[in-house]
């Protein structure tokens, strides 16, 4: 018994709620298991994901970045402007990348300098910045990037991998050594649970939240680009209301929106979950405007649900104590 | 300048510069776009402003309390094609029912988004940012028939509601629709300054601890400023459908970043505490008055709108933590009259009193 302790953590219910969803998936339809699928799978979301490992670095320091997808939207956009003007192609790369850089310069500029909200701030980047995405391409559609970029975007890599995949395995090995090895991981965890105490130990608390927003602009910016190269064309309004489901991965993983607790395992498997989730209501026909309104649902009960479960263990302990006087009372 | 301390709040001075600001953008493009000053832009800026600015009522009650509604945009959403949907199929219901009705389901959508804040201690942020996707998603998922309301499906009088005028000076005309907003706007201005509840939402939200340690009933004050946000949104709703006609399953889609925005540019703090009805009405004239001017000025593309925006409320956010926040705490040191507290003097009086 004591060995299914952990089960009991959040970890572990969302295993089993994983587990659950996969077993579900796979009886009702036969192709769910094939390599492909499970690749697919991935690669359909693949950019949220690889946002949502910093999003949980971000949240856990008690702050929140709304604007990242306008961030991978205007970075994409960038590129595919100076791409349009007849720019050397790496250029546009890097032009991409270093607005993102520069979003979140900015971002972080006002939340750890100036001392704003960070909701309001990246409300208001993700206005902005999406404007600007749409100042570059008005209502227009750029495609025909070069021929390796999109392949590079479509097609495997190594194997049946496709670049981005790797990217995200990888960066989230990294994510994972660093918040949960590292002492730049135990900073972000102690200003997360309270910035005062941080501060007072010595810990720069701006420079971290500063850092923190340019790696998120940045990681947005990448994003953005391998989006493009996914489809192989830019829009204004390309990435639109992705943060909602980037968010929903964090919280669900256990990350409290309050900050300071949270884990990369509980994120992976959340994101598992997420994906697993769309996936077999994909293969269902379920549309995916109603596949947001689910993940939406599972957003409120990944909170509400522990609430709950706390308050029955509570109204039970009182009840058994309650039992254990009236005992007594008979008994003496 | 000690008058003006006496008779001027960091608040009141903010709602002038904001007047102030507004002139200027008025006269800016005067010169710059022709027949600017004509009664048209004036009419089509007040029926698109009082939309927003009565969803923003709800909206700033909420902020007021320290917390967030993101789900205003679906809820005006859903309620505006459910109406549209029941008038189409029985176009000789009542106004008021429809009205009614609009309210109604509003208030019955802010009343899941509040319990789940209040009772289920979900945090205002995560529980309406679901709501958000679930309200818009059961109006994409809706059955009945095709997707989309049409106008001439609609009964007549919803036409006539937005074309009639209530009264008229000279060429600018008072619609219903402008003249309702403005009612709600100085009975809720009237209700949070003079009135016990409203002031209670000021206490919840500048220190939500000292709230509940000094007796207040926070869970149901929250809970209640949120079932009032549901239904000014539900009466957005209303107004959206009697303004537009035709809508889609994507009907105002994002208009929640509109509302918190023009309560943010109004002077309404995110922190809670706050921020008054007359700013905010402001702020969402300004917003609508950029916007509008924006569409018509030829010298740059109107794809600026949204980044301009997006900077206007950053300028005012910062504008707000470094002066105003100063200038309050001038004020706060200096006392009412103007003069310098005296802390000898209190200690004094306060050792001869005991």
């Amino acid at each position: 018994m004591r060995r299914l302790g952990w089960l009991k953590s959040w970890e572990g219910l969302l295993l089993v709620i994983l587990i659950v969803i996969i077993v579900f998936n796979a009886s009702s339809t036969p192709h769910y298991l094939q390599v492909q699928n499970q690749i697919n799978l991935f690669q359909l979301h693949i950019e949220k994901i690889i946002v949502a490992l910093i999003m949980t670095f971000i949240i856990i320091n008690a702050e929140i970045d709304l604007s990242v997808a306008s961030v991978m939207g205007l970075a994409g956009c960038v590129m595919a402007y100076l791409f349009e003007r007849g720019l050397p192609f790496g250029v546009c790369l890097l032009a991409g990348l270093l607005t993102g850089v520069l979003a979140g310069a900015v971002n972080g500029f006002m939340v750890s300098y100036v001392g704003l909200t960070s909701l309001i701030v990246t409300l208001a980047g993700s206005i902005g910045y999406r404007g600007l995405a749409h100042v570059l391409l008005e209502n227009r559609s750029i495609g025909n990037f070069p021929e390796w970029f999109d392949r590079l975007g479509q097609q495997p890599l190594i194997g049946p991998f496709p670049l981005a995949l790797i990217v995200f395995f990888v960066l989230l090995i990294i994510a994972l050594i660093i918040l949960q090895r590292s002492a730049a991981g135990r900073y972000v965890f102690v200003i997360g649970n309270s910035s005062d105490v941080a501060r007072y130990s010595g810990v720069n608390v701006r420079r971290v939240k500063m850092i923190l927003f340019i790696v998120s602009g940045s990681v947005a910016a990448f994003a953005g680009l391998l989006l493009a190269a996914r489809l192989g064309s830019m829009r204004g309004d390309t990435a639109l209301g992705a943060e909602l489901e980037v968010i929903t991965m964090v919280v669900l993983g256990g990350v409290s929106i309050f900050g300071g607790t949270g884990s990369m395992f509980g994120v992976l498997l959340s994101i598992l979950i997420i994906l697993n989730l769309r996936n077999g209501m994909g293969l269902l026909n379920i549309t995916g405007e109603i596949q947001t309104g689910v993940i939406g649902i599972l957003l409120i009960l990944s909170v509400l649900g522990p609430n709950i479960g706390r308050w029955v263990t509570e109204a039970w302990n009182r009840h058994r104590r309650v039992q254990h006087m009236h005992d007594r009372e008979k008994g003496g | 300048m000690k008058r003006l301390k006496r008779y001027f709040r960091p608040e009141q001075l903010r709602e002038l510069s904001l007047v102030f600001l507004m002139g200027l953008i008025f006269l800016f493009f005067g010169t710059q776009i022709e027949g600017y000053f004509s009664p048209r832009i004036f009419n089509r800026v007040t029926s698109d402003v009082a939309i927003i600015a009565v969803v923003a009522i709800g909206e700033t009650l909420v902020l007021l309390t320290r917390n967030y509604d993101l789900s205003v945009g679906s809820i005006v959403g859903l309620t505006a094609f459910a109406v549209g949907k029941l008038l189409s199929f029985h176009p000789d219901t009542l106004p008021i029912v429809a009205l009614l009705a609009a309210i109604g389901l509003g208030i019955a959508m802010g009343l899941i988004n509040g319990l789940l804040v209040s009772s289920g201690r979900v945090p205002s942020l995560i529980a309406t940012l679901g709501t958000m996707a679930i309200y818009r998603s059961t109006l994409v998922a809706y059955p009945a028939g095709t997707k989309n309301v049409v106008t001439h499906d609609l009964p007549e009088w919803i036409l006539d509601l937005c074309r009639t005028q209530l009264f008229s000076i000279g060429e600018f005309k008072i619609r219903p629709v402008v003249a309702g907003a403005l009612v709600l706007f100085v009975l809720f201005q009237l209700m949070i300054s003079y009135q016990r509840f409203g002031r209670r939402l000021y206490a919840v939200g500048s220190n939500p601890e000292a709230a509940r340690i000094g007796g207040l009933p926070s869970q149901r004050l929250v809970l209640s400023a949120f079932i009032i946000c549901g239904a000014t949104a539900g009466l957005g709703g209303f107004m959206y459908l009697v303004r537009y006609g035709d809508l889609t399953p994507a009907a105002a889609q994002g208009m929640e970043m509109d509302v918190i925005a023009a309560a943010v540019v109004g002077g309404v703090s995110t922190m809670g505490g706050s921020g008054t009805m007359i700013g905010v009405l402001l702020g969402a004239m300004m917003i609508n008055l950029l916007q509008q001017s924006l569409l018509r000025w030829l010298v740059i593309s109107n794809f600026w709108v949204d980044a301009l925006l997006g900077a206007l409320i950053l300028v005012s956010v910062t504008i707000d933590a470094v002066i105003i926040n100063r200038l309050r705490d001038v004020w706060a040191q200096r006392g009412l009259e103007g003069n310098p507290v005296d802390e000898k003097k209190i200690i004094e009086e306060e050792s001869l009193d005991a």
